[in-house]
This record gives structure tokens, C-alpha cells and sequence, in this order.
């Protein structure tokens, strides 16, 4: 007996949600595909991209790295939960704005990842205006982008650690 | 090409006393499974072989940070993130938060675990180096009960170590020094997120009136990672008294490593490249180092 599934249940950007999944199955698949929130991508399925980034428990984690089982009970947020919390009402997070307003996206795959990144840096910072051209570089070291040449996306950044909207 | 889900299997033990009956009901059946991040790379590939795994991951008695007067110890499960937040550990032992910093990036430190590293035993695993320097200790568990082994001699051969397929790694226990100088060095293709292609740790214990001893270990250079103790002998007994005998004692240092290590070239790196680096930062941690009056 292999092909067994088991009962997952977690927050998701403040709901409950559930979903019967083989336990390997990976968390990426879970939310993409049982609960269709695509928001997050997948690049290389590996760990190095971190175009699959979310955060269980507070916690900035490649989602491609993570079997179901092990997020029974989590507390999940994804790059849909950013703008739509209640924290923020339905407006956008400052790192979002940011990445309009300064060309921080292109094709798109990367910027979920890259906005989660960002925003996992600037709420973990007690004042976000302090915060360093090198503490954004190392925050964004595990996410690639084969577009933008990351200087959009740095200057983005460096934006939104100035915005009032990026505040948590 | 991606694994075949159905054809594999993962079971959420209850406690740590379930996990090692498992293991030692059926042993080698099962394979232990912390943070995935070697683990499911593989599996993502299509290259894991073994089929069936225990989640060990929030096992508590696996977890946990204690420090007495002479050590500290921390659980097999304590990720690279954890070892960065607690201040006692990065300032005793500032070479395993180095290499922790440089461990794949921030969402890969936040699952990866010392166990982990040490387990999946690739001899291009960053806290290695940092582990043999400081002499590091490993407690390894059965339901038979528990085992005190130094890291030093933890690993056999490539990919082979002395933990057998009933145990785990319950915890890493490190001895405290003071007057320590540490260096830690890793290169790689690229700054964040790359494989080592050299990783060096240093260790010179200055302590006024005594003699000076220095430690070495390499990483990523051979099929495992190694202290070079010909190296270390030759530095500790000739560590210079004055700043002008810094230059000879230097280059004989390098000789001397040079003769001990013999570099492997694989995809990553060639055995030239090894060596030369290997030499640059024992000359750069020596660089470092004060002369011993
Ligand atoms: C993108 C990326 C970048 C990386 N960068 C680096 C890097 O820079 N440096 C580096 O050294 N590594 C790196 N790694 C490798 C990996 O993150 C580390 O080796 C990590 O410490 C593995 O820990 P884990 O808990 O995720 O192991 P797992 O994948 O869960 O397990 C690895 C092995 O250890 C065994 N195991 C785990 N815990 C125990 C235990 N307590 N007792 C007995 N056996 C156990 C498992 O059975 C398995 O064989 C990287 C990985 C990825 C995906
Ligand atoms: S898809 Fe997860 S890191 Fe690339
Ligand atoms: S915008 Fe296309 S990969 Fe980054």
C-alpha cells in the first residue's frame, strides 16, 4: 500500500483549507493545484530559483522543498495573501506598488518569489528605512530572474523600504 | 524526469521512541526525512531510490539548544536559520554561523538542518569544515540507546559513514574555547546559492604563555571532508615568535599542504584549481594570525 493519501489541514492567507494528498506530494502542487492558487510558480522544482516562495509560520521557505505532510496544521501565506489580507485591505502591499511603480517585473515569473523575499526582508525589520543595498541583496540571493538584470528589482525594493504600505 | 508519487511512502511517527522502534524493526526499510532539502531535490529528479520514509521533522527531542560550562549542544534539527539566531552559538563559534550565512540562501537556511548535512555526508557540505575544527562531537541514537562518536570520525569513505541504518543523529555537541581565532573561507562559482569548489576553516588557539595550536579542515578538495593534521603539526610547532619568520613558516605550510591533500577534479572543479585555493586561503587564515611572543 503506496498510492495512500492522507487528510491535510492549514491556513491559507487566513482560511482553513484542506485537501487529500498523496503525504510527498509538494506543497507547491498543493496550493497550485488542489487549492488553485496560482499565484505561486515553479521554476526549477529544485530549491534554487525561488520562484515558489511562501511562508509557513512567518518562515520564507521554497514551497518545491516541502512535502504536504510536513505543514499539517501551518499557518500558510502566499503571494495572494499579500495584498488581500486584512492587514492591508484589499489594497496592494507597498512591495507590490513598488514594483509597478519602478519596473520591478517583466515576463512575471520571478516576482511572486521576489515580492515574497522582499516582503519576508522588510517585515522582519523593526524600521525598514534602515535597511542596507546588502541586507536586500542577501534577502533576494535565492531567487533568480532570467529578465530584469535585477536592478529594477533592487531599486524596486530600496523603493518600498520607503513606502508607508510596506509597514507590517 | 519526475518521481512516480504512488510509488513511495512517508509515516509521521509519534514520538522519537516510535522512530527508532521503526528503524529498528525494520532496518534500512525506512530513511529518515528532516527538512528535504537533499532529499527532495532528488525526489523531484526522479533519483531517489529509497521508497519509503519516516518524517522526523518536529520530533522535539531532536531539537533544542543547551549549553552547560565546558559545551554546547544543539539538536540534529536545528536549522541553519535557528544557529544564526542564537547569539551564544555565533559568537562561540563564529564559523558554523559563517558557513550557515553561506548555506544556499534564506529560504534554504530555514529548513536545512545540521543533521542533515551531516547525514547526507556530500563531501562539499559547509558546516564540515566548521565541525572538525572545533572537534565537534556527535550523539547518535537507537532504541538501543545513545553513542558518543567524534565527527572526525564519522565519515568512511564517499557518501559512507559509521551511522547505521537504526539510528539517528539526536545532537551536535561542540566544546567551548576562549583566546580562539576562527576563519572560515567557501568558494564557489558564485557568491550566493553555489556548491563549494573549496571550503576552509582555520582554527589557531592563542593562549598567552602557552603554545599556539592551529587547526585546518578542508571541504569539497577530496571524497570527504578532512583535517589536515601534517599541516596542523608543522604550523603549531613552529608558530612564529616574530613577525619576520612569518614568511618561511607560511610557505612551509604550504608545502607542506600540498603534499598532504590530493585534490579530486570532478564537474565542478579541476584538481589544479583545488589546490591552488586551498593554498591562497591557508596563506590568507595565516595572514590573519598574530606572531606568538
Ligand atoms: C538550493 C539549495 C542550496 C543548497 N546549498 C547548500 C550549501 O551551500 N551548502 C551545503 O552544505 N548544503 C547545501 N544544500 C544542501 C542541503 O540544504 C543541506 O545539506 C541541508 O543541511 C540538508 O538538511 P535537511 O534537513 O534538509 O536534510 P534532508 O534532505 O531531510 O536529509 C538529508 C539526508 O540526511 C538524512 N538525515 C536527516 N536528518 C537526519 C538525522 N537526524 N539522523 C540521521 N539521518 C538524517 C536523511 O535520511 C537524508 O539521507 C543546498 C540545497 C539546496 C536545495
Ligand atoms: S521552483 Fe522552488 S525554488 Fe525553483
Ligand atoms: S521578470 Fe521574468 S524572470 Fe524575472
Amino acid at each position: 500500500m503506496s498510492g495512500h493519501t492522507v487528510r491535510i489541514e492549514l491556513t491559507v492567507n487566513g482560511q482553513q483549507r484542506e485537501a487529500q494528498v498523496h503525504p510527498m506530494t509538494r506543497l507547491l502542487d498543493v496550493l497550485r493545484e488542489n487549492l488553485r492558487l496560482t499565484g505561486t510558480k515553479e521554476g526549477c522544482g529544485e530549491g534554487e530559483c525561488g520562484a515558489c516562495s511562501i511562508f509557513i509560520n512567518g518562515e520564507l521557505v521554497n514551497s518545491c522543498l516541502v512535502p504536504a505532510i510536513q505543514v499539517q496544521g501551518a499557518v500558510i501565506q502566499t503571494i495572494e495573501g499579500v495584498s488581500s489580507s486584512k492587514k492591508y485591505g484589499s489594497k496592494l502591499h507597498g512591495v507590490q506598488e513598488a514594483f509597478l511603480g519602478w519596473g520591478g517585473a517583466q515576463c512575471g515569473i520571478c516576482t511572486p518569489g521576489m515580492i515574497m523575499a522582499a516582503v519576508h526582508l522588510i517585515e522582519n525589520t523593526l524600521d525598514p528605512t534602515t535597511i542596507t543595498e546588502n541586507q536586500i541583496r542577501t534577502a533576494l540571493a535565492g531567487n533568480l530572474c532570467r529578465c530584469t538584470g535585477y536592478t529594477k528589482i533592487f531599486e524596486a525594493v530600496q523603493k518600498a523600504c520607503h513606502l508607508p504600505g510596506s509597514k507590517a | 524526469m519526475r518521481a512516480y508519487l504512488p510509488s513511495y511512502e512517508m509515516i509521521v511517527p509519534q514520538s522519537l521512541s516510535d522512530a527508532l522502534a521503526l528503524l529498528k524493526t525494520e532496518p534500512g526499510v525506512w530513511q529518515p526525512f528532516a527538512g528535504g532539502t537533499d532529499l527532495m531535490v532528488l525526489f523531484e529528479s526522479g533519483k531517489l531510490s529509497h521508497r519509503k520514509f519516516i518524517n522526523i521533522w518536529g520530533l522535539s527531542e531532536l531539537q533544542g539548544i543547551q549549553e552547560n560550562e565546558t559545551h554546547i549542544e544543539f539538536g540534529a534539527l536545528t536549522t541553519y536559520a535557528q544557529f544564526e539566531k542564537n547569539a551564544l552559538l555565533c559568537q562561540e563559534f563564529p564559523i558554523l554561523h559563517q558557513s550557515s550565512l553561506e548555506t544556499g540562501a534564506i529560504a534554504i537556511q530555514n529548513r536545512g538542518t545540521f543533521g542533515g548535512n551531516i547525514a547526507n555526508a556530500s563531501p562539499a557540505a559547509d558546516s564540515s569544515p566548521g565541525l572538525l575544527v572545533y572537534d565537534a562531537e556527535i550523539e547518535l541514537i537507537s532504541s538501543e540507546g545513545s553513542r558518543l562518536v567524534k565527527y572526525c570520525d564519522f565519515h568512511l569513505g564517499y557518501k559512507k559513514t559509521i551511522l547505521l541504518p537504526h539510528e539517528l543523529i539526536r545532537s551536535i555537541r561542540l566544546k567551548r574555547h576562549q583566546n580562539t581565532h576562527h576563519y572560515f573561507r567557501k568558494v564557489g562559482t558564485r557568491k550566493a546559492q553555489a556548491i563549494s569548489k573549496v571550503c576552509f576553516a582555520g582554527l589557531a588557539l592563542q593562549n598567552p604563555g602557552q603554545t599556539p595550536e592551529c587547526k585546518i579542515a578542508l571541504g569539497s578538495v577530496g571524497p570527504i571532508p578532512s583535517r589536515c593534521k601534517k599541516t596542523e603539526k608543522l604550523l603549531s610547532q613552529s608558530f612564529p615568535k616574530i613577525a619576520k619568520e612569518k614568511r618561511d613558516w607560511i610557505h612551509a605550510a604550504c608545502s607542506e599542504l600540498t603534499q598532504e591533500i590530493s585534490p579530486i577534479t570532478d564537474l565542478r572543479s579541476t584538481q589544479d584549481y583545488r589546490l591552488q585555493v586551498s593554498l591562497n586561503l591557508l596563506t590568507d587564515f595565516l595572514d590573519t594570525l598574530k606572531p606568538s611572543a
